[in-house]
Parts: structure tokens; C-alpha cells; sequence
């Protein structure tokens, strides 16, 4: 036995042999992180990293909305000068990969990052360091991105980048290289994120938590993981495949030498059609979240949601040919993926009359997520109808490329993911801050949401009807879409209002909110076991579930098990269907090499644009930050 | 709930008129097609939305009284629920077969093959469209941009062929659109049913100037259509007055005819669009302006100020250079 | 809240081996990763046949000899592989030790035996989408194969030092796992890159 062995066998102090406030303190001062900058930087805790992610998004989030504002200033007149062609391609371009790599799937996933282990019971996500790894991955992803516009580099072919146009002879020069490359810095975090998710969900389950038990948040975030890890590869394909094209002289989409344009849109539509759900499942935990809690009843139809989940997960990889009804392929083929597109709506709105039936046999309590998920409902429901008629073949062929779409998939996007994150937004930043956001300027910042968005957006689908093709930056007098595309303006105008007054409110409220308390709705799910915010290792000790909503279940006294180490990162690792405790796995400890295989791995990215031996000597690089970040630190974490 | 409503009505009143590139203007038995069954769609759509929104609306009393336990159940009112619930789920699988099942019939309608009267090759660029009218005796095909022509009550077939990347062929008062591919030829077929002038434009973004790529189909009487296509064959008109004859003189001698086309002349250039009958075009620059001796000249001295980024370079000329090359342009019909 | 203790877990151990342990499920998810980006690798490949009129293009098929050793030697691999997962999950660290030796000697030999595979492959990337396709497959894969000798090769100097123990038994394991997904996703690739363009 080694003398670092022997030092740990005589200090292997267990929570059975502490309580209270002394077992808080030891847990926290195990489990913490370090102040100032070194701290920030060697972190492994989900909550802070969570944290992060969930800022960074939304200030992407808004930068995108800027965006969106300057093309509908741009919009508001017919032949306006106010920007030309070219900053206006790489607007809606930024807007559009913005909004759904750097918003769109990492805000869900930094919900889930944040909320996960708290719900399972377990005191960090798996695989903390990885985590850490992802969040700095994506960071330096969304820089890139952005300095890249600043520098005029940044990419103008659209957010789905189509070859031949994206293609190296008819984009020359960094800008497409830049969107290419971006994708994979956050497809690599996003896949990171899911595989946690995913082992997080199976396998550190609090004991007791039998499937049938797990939150619905949960269920829609692992199912998400899901799809994330067979849809997301494709994308990571088709840019690379483009990268290829442009850098070392492939012919994957020429079809010159053999090559298909199509080629790229099948790999890139395999991915996107599924990464519309990716943006949509985890709202609908949310939804149940807020709906459960504010209706004061359990959740209708369980095993109904769930199902409903796992259905449009799969069905979602069956879809994606309708983005490409106008490119000529066999009508026959083209019909199938009317009928699944079509046939989704039967699982989403199986959820829906779920929801509903919840809502019906409760006391509904008209609180801001609520209203946020009322408004959900209306625009949603409203943007999946719309749906139904674009899987229309024929129909599509009217109004595919049109501002009918445009219409359509932001009332799906905002309707059905943006408006349940504000509500979610308003659920649990009690949970996060310790304080509550204001009840009055979040009735005002929704109602001018709703109004604002429908203003802008119902109007669409009409300038759509009238002929206003997508993606132009002008549009002629006797096109007579002056009219609809300045209602269109002051909506979006209302919309970014709301958003002004959405961040007033959380900057006001984090000084001068009211104080929350551990469990100020009096919801059910385990996160509200804890303080708000919650100490480092989350739970005194590991909750142990008897129902799918412990604290309703459990009024007097949460049952809890014991026998973890105090002084060592411990959590419990269960079996995957009745979580029953197995293991007590050692947790990582704070690390800095996370950060630099992130240096290493986002210096590899943007060199291998310029030259592509950059891999070589940049995976080489990042090999060595690996072995690092592998290489054992002694006792703490092996030996137990 | 109710303002909403109204101005859906008022939008929509909005849209049915002054239309000049709507679906729901149509002129051909396709586009009629279409336009019956997007109202079905909207008509069925809509009342679901209506019937949800009601649902969650009465959904939202309280019949619980306060303070009761979140986890109790009435069973006997969990089992309506789950039957309402589940015939609400067959009923939506049963909307979607017969949305499914109209859509299918249609599309079969919409794609069918009928023997085609005109042959139209659309070679589609950034950011024109050339049109090569296709014929069996090979001295009667010819070339013509932005703007074609086709006969009242007769099959007409458009193949759609891609020079640079990928661009999509919309009129929609005449047929919904399908993309012009680099590599692969795509087609689309419609019949006109009464005269007029269509205005289309290029529904796939392609670039700088996708904005600006527009076209237009005039549909005439079949005995209108063949003088039309007459004049088209025909070689250029020689100039009739000495002001489009210096034009002339100076179109040839300046670099013009790298790039364009005026048969029965030298120019023989292949980049840009044909220009043997230009002047007789309802518009100029792909559908960005009204065709006129002003706007002709106002092109050629500032494409980039029309169209920024647009293929066209800029050609130094003066003032007598380019009134007269635009006179002799505007005569070109 | 108040709590009660229904359970004392104290005498758990601290790893464990296969779907125990967290770490098998994570290498299980990179493994289904980087198996959906080999289908659609081969999704293209096949795409781009059915595009074409013939195949493969402006190139003779490619020598099947290197790939041919190479399956037979991978094949031949996921005996000793196994060994050594018996190995680590018994412990044995003198047999841990022989068996990642003898499989970072199968690493070696591999990658050696993958690069005569890309001297034979008679057709440039950069020639047209045949060339393109096949470099990039045979590429993906050899990205595995070096990564894989990577882990092997740091695992084993791991255990000749202290930290020999425990969980790294656990690791050993694990990446015998990754192997057989190595081996496993070669097979598709070798039909596709060797006897497509003969059959096709």
C-alpha cells in the first residue's frame, strides 16, 4: 500500500458521519471552485459552466436579432439604399447560422447542462471535464464567426451555404471557409454535450429514479442527445466535404469531374431537418415543466409524452427531402416525404392534447412562464399547421423559397422554442440567481413579445402569397410589398423592444429581486430540493426517489441515502433501468488542460482554412493536451 | 382575439388585388389547381388551429379547488380524457391521410405529360435568364433573354439548365417553381389560359444580384404568338436613320460585342444576353427596369449603380456614344 | 427540507467494467458518433456511384492487396484484443501490460500497411469525385486507426508507472471496446473502396 493510499484510507470520511451545516461546509469546499481567473478558467462544475453557456447563447441570440433588425430597417421600403447587396447577404447569413448553431441548439443544451444532474440527483454532469472542453469549444467557435464579419471576412451564401455557390469557384476568398469551419467548432461541443446528456441520464441517476420516474424535462433533453448524435455528424460531412472542395481541390459537389450539387444538400437536409427538432425538443420539456408545476398537477398522459418524444425523434430523420421538393428528384419518392411530414403532427399534437388535458384538470396559476406558454401554444400550433400545408408538394412548389416559409418556421422556431425559453427563463432563474425576476415587467415584456412577433411575422406569410421571393435585399415599387413589409418592420421593432426589456428586467432583478427560497413555486422535480442557487456538490446527500415528482410525493421529509466520501469528489453511479446504486464514482477534480485542448483544438480549426497541414501539426498539437488532461493526478480520482 | 381577425381580412383583401406575381392570381389550369387546394389546406388548417385554441381557452378554468393535492387523479375523468385524447390522435392521423391523399392527386396532375406545342430551354446565370426557343427545323430555334413568349391554350414545356450555380424558375400565376441545377436539366409545363403579362423571378438565392433576376411571360393569341416568334427568327433590322446608324457603328467598335449578340451584325458575343430584338422587351435588366432609350443609356453608364455586382463591366463612353448606341437599341424590336 | 436516510451505500466499489462503468457508455456514444459519420461517408460514396454512368472514373480500380492484408490483419486483430480485455478486467497487470504491447506492435503495423494502401489507390483526390470519395474514406479511417494506437500506446507506458491501478484496468478495457469499432468499421469500407469499382 502505497503512502498516499494509506493517507486516504485514514481519511475517508464519510456523510454518515456528518450532518447539517458542517457537512454543507466540507461538501462545498470539496466541490467548489476556485475565485478569480485561474478558478474560471479550471472549472468543472455544471452549474457554472451551464451558466455560461446560458449567457454566451443569448448574447449571440441578440446579436442575431440585431441583425435581423438591421435587414427589416432595410426591408421597410421598397428600392431603400440603407444597405447593399453584399452586407446585406452576409446579414441574414450571420442571422441565420447564428440563430441556429450558436442559439438555437446550444441554449438547450445549456438548459440541460445546468439542470440534468440537478433533476437525476446527482452532483455534476458526466464527464466534467469534457463539458468544459465543449463550453470553451463553442466560445471560440461563435468568436470566430463573429470577428470574421467584423473583419469582412464573414460568410454571405446563407445559413445552408448551397454549392455551387458556396463552392470555390463562385465563393473565392475566406468567407465561406469561415461558415465551414465554424460548424465544426460547434458541432464538436454540441456532440460533447449530448454524449454527457446521454450518460448523465443512464447511468448517475439518484437511486430509486426507475425510467418511469425521470422528469419530462429530462426525457425531451435525452432524447434530444439523441438525435443530436445521429444528426449532427452529417452536417460536420457536408462542411467538411465543402472545406474539401474549396481547399485541396476535391470535386464531391462538381459535377464537372463526377460530382453532385445535390450531393450537399442531401447531407446537409439529413441534419437539418432533424436540427429544427434538435431546437424544439427541449423546449417541450420545458413546456411540461412550466405546464406541470403552474397547472398545480401531474402531468397528463406520461407515457403518452414520452412516446411522443421517442416518435418525433425518429420521424424527424425521415423528413428532410421536403426542403428539396423543387430540385427535380422522382415525384413518387417526393410523395413518401409528404406523408412523414405530414404524420409528425400526430405525435406533436399528441403532446399538445396532453398539455391541454393538464392544464384543464388543474388550477392553472397565470404566473410570466405560463403566459409564455400560452403564448407558445397559440403561435406554435398556428407555425405547425403552416407546416402541413408546405409538405404539400404541389402547394410547396408555390411557396417554397417564399416569405410564406419565412413565416412558417419562425412561428415554429419562436412560437414553439424561443417563447418557452423566456418562460423557462423566468422558471428558473429563481434556481440560478436565488432571486426572483419581476412579475410586472414580465407581463409587459410578454404581451409586447406576442403582439410584436405576430405583427411581424403574420404579415409574411401574406407578402409570400404575393410573390416575395426569400433572401432579397430589395425589392421594386410595383412589387406593391411596401405596405406588408413595413408592418413586418414595426413588429420586429416591437419584438426587439421586448427583448430590451427582458434584459432590463434580469440585470434589475439580480440586484434587487426578491429573495426565492429553495422552492418558490412549490414545484415537485428534485432541482427544488436544493438551495437556490444551489451549493457546489447540489445535494447534501443523494436523494433517494420514490415518485416522478419527489418533493409532491415526499411532503415531510425527503428520503436520502448515505455513505459517500466528504473529502473526495463521490457521486452515485446506477444501474440504467431501475437505477439501482452500483458504483460511487470518483468525479473529476478542476483542470486547466479542458482549456487547452481548446486553444489547441480551436487553433488547429482556424489554421487548417489557410493550409491544410495544419491538421497534422494542430492534431498533434491537441494530442498532447489530451495526455495531459488523461494522465492521471494520483490518489484522489483512481484509487478510491 | 378579435383584432387579429380583421386585419387578416383587410391583409387578405390587400393581397387578392394588385398582384402582378401572385399564386393566388392564376392563369393556367395548374396554378388554378394550386390555388383551390391551398385554400382547402388553409380552410381545413385553420379550423383546427380555431378548435385548439378553444380547447386550451376552456382548458384554462380552474376546476381544481386550491390547495389540492397535485398528485391525486379521478380515474373516471382520466379515462374521458385518455378517449378524447386518443380520438383526437386518430382524428389528426385521419387528416393527415386526406391532406396526404389531396396533395398526392394533385401533384400527379401538376407533373403529367402532355404533348408540348412550344419548347423553351431556360439557361439560367447570375443573374439573367436566356431563353432558347428549341424547333425541329433547326433554322427556326432562336435565342432571346429575360422576357419569352408563348401561345394562348397551348402545351408549353420549359427546360430548365444551370450555367453558374443554382437558380429556380418561378412564375407563379403560370405553374410552382422547380430550380435550375448545374448538371442535371429539370423541366416544368403548363398551358396559359388567357392573355397577358406574367412576371416571374429567380427563387433560389444565387448571389449579388438575386434580387434583381425577374422575367416575364407574355401569353397572346396563337396568331399573335407566330408573327411574334417571326420577328424573333428574323436577323436584326438594319438601322432606318443616321442617329441609330452611328449607334450602330459605335456598338460594334466598342467592346459590346465581347459579350453580346445582335444577329444579321459581327456581334457575336456569348457571355451576356442576346440583344438582336431587345427593344422590343417590356423590360430591361432582368425585370429591374421599364425598357427605354433613358433607361437603356441609364444602364450601360452605371450598371453597378443598378445592379451592384452585376457581370457587366463599365464601358467608357460619351454622351454622343451612348445616346446613340441606345437609340440604336431601343430600335431593335 | 428535512431528510431521512433510507440506505447507506458506503461499501460500493469505486469502478467497475462494460456498461458499469460511465466511461464505457461514453466510449459507446463516441462510437456512434463516429459510426453515423462513416455511413454517410459511405451513403456518399454509394451516391456518387448511382450518379454516375460508370464507375470508377478515369481510374483502374484500386490494388486490393494492402487492404486485403490489412483486413486479415485486424481480423486477425480482435483476438488479442479480446485477450487483453480479459486481461484488464481480471487485472492482471503483467498480462495488461504483454497485451497492450502486442497490440500497439498490431497499431504499428496497421498504419504502416494503411499508408501502401493510399500508394495504391492508382487515382488523386483532387482528380475528380471517384478519387475524392475514396481518399476521404480510406482517410477517416486512418484517423481512427492513429488515434486508437495513440490511446493504446499511452495506456501501456500508464502501466509501467504508479498509477497502474485500479480504474486504469477500467480504461484498458475500454479501449479494447474502441478497437472492435476500428475493426468493425473497416469492413464496409474495404467492400466500398476495393470491390465496389469491381463489381460496379
Amino acid at each position: 500500500m502505497s503512502a498516499t493510499a494509506a493517507t486516504n484510507e485514514a481519511s475517508d470520511l464519510r456523510d454518515t458521519a456528518l450532518d447539517g451545516p458542517e457537512l454543507r461546509v466540507r461538501l462545498s469546499k470539496t466541490w467548489g471552485t476556485e475565485s478569480g481567473l485561474w478558478g474560471a478558467l479550471t472549472t468543472v462544475d455544471h452549474k457554472i459552466i451551464g451558466r455560461r453557456y446560458l449567457i454566451t447563447t443569448f448574447v449571440f441570440l441578440f446579436l442575431a436579432g440585431l441583425a435581423a433588425v438591421a435587414m427589416r430597417l432595410q426591408l421597410a421600403q421598397p428600392e431603400s439604399k440603407l444597405i447593399g447587396p453584399d452586407l446585406y447577404n452576409q446579414l441574414f447569413t450571420m442571422h441565420g447560422t447564428t440563430m441556429m448553431f450558436l442559439f438555437g441548439v446550444p441554449v438547450g443544451e445549456a438548459f440541460a447542462v445546468y439542470l440534468v444532474p440537478l433533476m437525476v440527483g446527482t452532483r455534476n454532469i458526466a464527464f466534467p471535464r469534457l463539458n468544459a472542453f465543449s463550453y470553451w469549444v463553442f466560445l471560440f467557435g461563435g468568436l470566430f464567426l463573429w470577428i470574421s464579419f467584423f473583419l469582412n471576412i464573414g460568410p454571405d451564401v446563407g445559413w445552408f451555404a448551397y454549392v455551387p455557390l458556396s463552392g470555390p469557384e463562385f465563393s473565392p476568398g475566406k468567407r465561406a471557409d469561415t461558415w465551414a469551419q465554424m460548424i465544426t467548432f460547434t458541432e464538436v461541443a454540441g456532440l460533447a454535450v449530448a454524449i454527457e446528456i446521454v450518460v448523465t441520464v443512464l447511468k448517475q441517476r439518484a437511486p430509486g429514479m426507475t425510467l418511469d420516474r425521470i422528469p419530462l424535462f429530462v426525457w425531451a433533453v435525452f432524447i434530444n442527445s439523441l438525435v443530436i448524435i445521429f444528426a449532427l455528424p452529417a452536417v460536420v460531412v457536408a462542411s467538411s466535404f465543402l472545406i474539401m472542395d474549396r481547399l485541396i481541390g476535391t470535386h464531391l459537389f462538381n459535377p464537372a469531374e463526377g460530382g453532385d450539387a445535390l450531393l450537399f444538400q442531401h447531407l446537409f437536409w439529413f441534419f437539418g431537418h432533424p436540427e429544427v427538432y434538435i431546437i424544439f425538443l427541449p423546449a417541450t420539456g420545458m413546456v411540461s415543466a412550466i405546464v406541470v408545476t403552474f397547472a398545480r398537477r401531474q402531468a397528463f398522459g406520461y407515457l403518452a409524452l414520452v412516446l411522443s418524444l421517442i416518435a418525433v425523434a425518429f420521424l424527424s430523420f425521415g423528413l428532410w427531402v421536403h426542403h428539396m421538393f423543387t430540385t427535380g428528384l422522382p415525384q413518387l419518392g417526393y410523395a413518401f416525404f409528404t406523408a412523414s411530414s405530414m404524420l409528425i403532427a400526430v405525435p406533436n399534437g399528441l403532446q399538445i392534447f396532453c398539455w391541454i388535458a393538464t392544464l384543464w384538470d388543474g388550477r392553472p396559476d397565470f404566473k410570466t412562464p405560463l403566459l409564455f406558454v400560452l403564448g407558445f401554444f397559440f403561435i406554435f400550433v398556428a407555425g405547425g399547421l403552416s407546416g402541413v400545408l408546405l409538405a404539400s408538394v404541389p402547394l410547396d412548389t408555390q411557396v417554397h423559397d417564399t416569405y410564406f416559409v419565412v413565416a412558417h418556421f419562425h412561428y415554429v422556431l419562436i412560437g414553439g422554442a424561443v417563447f418557452p425559453i423566456l418562460g423557462a427563463i423566468y422558471y428558473w432563474f429563481p434556481k440560478f440567481t436565488g432571486r426572483m425576476l419581476s412579475e410586472r415587467l414580465g407581463r409587459w415584456h410578454f404581451w409586447l413579445a406576442f403582439v410584436g412577433f405576430n405583427v411581424a411575422f403574420f404579415a409574411m406569410h401574406i407578402s409570400g402569397l404575393m410573390g416575395m421571393p426569400r433572401r432579397v435585399y430589395t425589392y421594386t415599387a410595383e412589387m406593391n410589398w411596401g405596405a406588408l413589409n413595413l408592418v413586418s418592420t414595426i413588429g420586429a421593432l416591437m419584438l426587439a423592444a421586448s427583448f430590451a426589456l427582458f434584459l432590463f428586467n434580469i440585470l434589475r432583478s439580480m440586484r434587487v429581486g426578491a429573495i426565492a427560497g429553495d422552492n418558490p413555486w412549490g414545484a415537485g422535480t428534485l432541482e427544488w430540493a436544493t438551495a437556490s442557487p444551489p451549493p457546489p456538490h447540489n445535494f447534501d446527500r443523494i436523494p433517494f426517489v420514490t415518485s416522478r415528482e419527489p418533493l409532491w410525493a415526499e411532503r415531510d421529509s425527503l428520503p436520502v441515502v448515505t455513505g459517500l466520501r466528504v473529502d473526495n469528489r463521490e457521486l452515485i453511479a446506477s444501474t440504467v433501468t431501475e437505477a439501482r446504486a452500483e458504483l460511487r464514482e470518483p468525479s473529476p477534480e478542476p483542470s486547466i488542460w479542458p482549456f487547452l485542448a481548446a486553444i489547441a483544438t480551436g487553433i488547429t480549426f482556424v489554421a487548417s482554412i489557410f493550409s491544410p497541414w495544419a491538421v497534422v501539426w494542430g492534431g498533434a498539437l491537441v494530442a498532447i493536451t489530451l495526455i495531459g488532461w488523461f494522465w492521471p493526478k494520483g490518489s484522489k480520482e483512481d484509487e478510491g | 382575439m378579435r383584432r387579429p381577425a380583421t386585419i387578416l381580412v383587410l391583409l387578405l383583401a390587400l393581397a387578392g388585388c394588385n398582384t402582378i406575381q401572385s399564386p393566388l392570381d392564376p392563369a393556367s389550369p395548374q396554378a388554378h389547381d394550386l390555388n383551390r387546394l391551398f385554400w382547402i389546406f388553409v380552410a381545413v388548417l385553420g379550423a383546427i388551429w380555431l378548435a385548439v385554441m378553444v380547447a386550451l381557452a376552456v382548458a384554462l378554468r380552474a376546476p381544481r379547488p386550491a390547495g389540492a393535492d397535485p398528485l391525486a387523479t379521478d380515474r373516471g375523468r382520466d379515462r374521458r380524457f385518455g378517449i378524447v385524447i386518443t380520438g383526437l390522435a386518430v382524428a389528426t392521423g385521419v387528416m393527415v391521410l386526406v391532406l396526404t391523399g389531396l396533395s398526392y392527386a394533385a401533384q400527379r396532375r401538376l407533373f403529367a405529360v402532355e404533348e408540348e406545342a412550344v419548347t423553351i430551354r431556360v439557361m439560367g446565370q447570375q443573374w439573367w435568364w436566356q431563353f432558347t426557343y428549341e424547333d425541329v427545323d433547326a433554322s427556326r430555334t432562336f435565342i432571346t433573354a429575360n422576357e419569352f413568349h408563348v401561345p394562348v391554350g397551348k402545351p408549353v414545356k420549359v427546360k430548365l439548365n444551370a450555367v453558374d450555380v443554382i437558380h429556380s424558375f418561378w412564375v407563379p400565376s403560370l405553374m410552382g417553381k422547380q430550380d435550375l441545377i448545374p448538371g442535371r436539366e429539370n423541366d416544368i409545363r403548363f398551358v396559359a389560359e388567357r392573355p397577358g403579362v406574367y412576371r416571374g423571378q429567380c427563387a433560389e438565392f444565387c448571389g449579388l444580384q438575386h434580387a434583381h433576376m425577374g422575367l416575364l411571360v407574355v401569353v397572346e393569341a396563337p396568331e399573335d404568338f407566330e408573327r411574334w416568334r417571326e420577328a424573333q427568327i428574323s436577323a436584326a433590322q438594319p438601322p432606318t436613320d443616321s442617329e441609330r446608324q452611328k449607334g450602330l457603328e459605335a456598338f460594334l467598335s466598342k467592346p459590346c460585342v465581347m459579350c453580346h449578340t445582335v444577329r444579321g451584325t459581327p456581334a457575336g458575343g456569348r457571355t451576356g444576353p442576346d440583344l438582336t430584338h431587345v427593344g422590343g422587351r417590356l423590360t430591361l435588366a432582368a425585370g429591374t427596369l421599364p425598357m427605354s432609350r433613358g433607361n437603356l443609356a441609364a444602364w450601360i453608364v452605371d450598371p453597378h449603380g443598378i445592379k451592384p455586382g452585376v457581370n457587366m463591366p463599365l464601358i467608357k463612353l460619351d454622351p454622343d456614344e451612348l445616346n446613340s448606341i441606345a437609340a440604336y437599341l431601343e430600335g431593335l424590336k | 427540507m428535512r431528510q431521512r436516510a433510507v440506505a447507506d451505500l458506503s461499501s460500493l466499489p469505486t469502478y467497475g467494467f462494460g456498461p458499469k462503468s460511465p466511461m464505457w457508455w461514453g466510449t459507446l456514444g463516441f462510437c456512434a458518433v463516429e459510426g453515423m459519420g462513416f455511413a454517410l461517408a459511405a451513403g456518399s460514396y454509394l451516391y456518387l456511384v448511382h450518379v454516375n454512368p460508370q464507375w470508377p472514373l478515369s481510374a483502374p480500380p484500386p490494388d486490393h492487396w494492402p487492404g486485403t492484408v490489412l483486413t486479415l490483419l485486424l481480423l486477425f486483430s480482435l483476438w488479442p484484443n479480446a485477450v487483453a480485455d480479459r486481461s484488464a478486467r481480471r487485472q492482471n497487470l503483467w498480462a495488461v501490460r504483454r497485451d497492450l504491447y502486442i497490440m500497439s506492435v498490431i497499431g504499428v503495423l496497421a498504419v504502416a500497411i494503411r499508408l501502401y494502401e493510399f500508394a495504391g489507390l492508382h487515382v488523386k483526390w483532387d482528380q475528380n469525385a471517384y478519387g475524392s470519395i475514396t481518399w476521404i474514406l480510406l482517410g477517416l479511417h486512418a484517423t481512427h486507426l492513429i488515434t486508437d494506437l495513440g490511446d493504446t500506446l499511452v495506456l501501456l507506458v500508464l502501466m509501467f508507472t504508479r498509477h497502474a491501478t485500479g480504474k486504469r484496468f477500467s480504461d484498458v478495457s475500454d479501449n479494447a471496446f474502441y478497437w472492435y469499432f476500428v475493426v468493425a468499421s473497416w469492413i464496409p469500407l474495404y467492400l466500398l473502396i476495393y470491390w465496389v469499382p469491381r463489381w460496379a
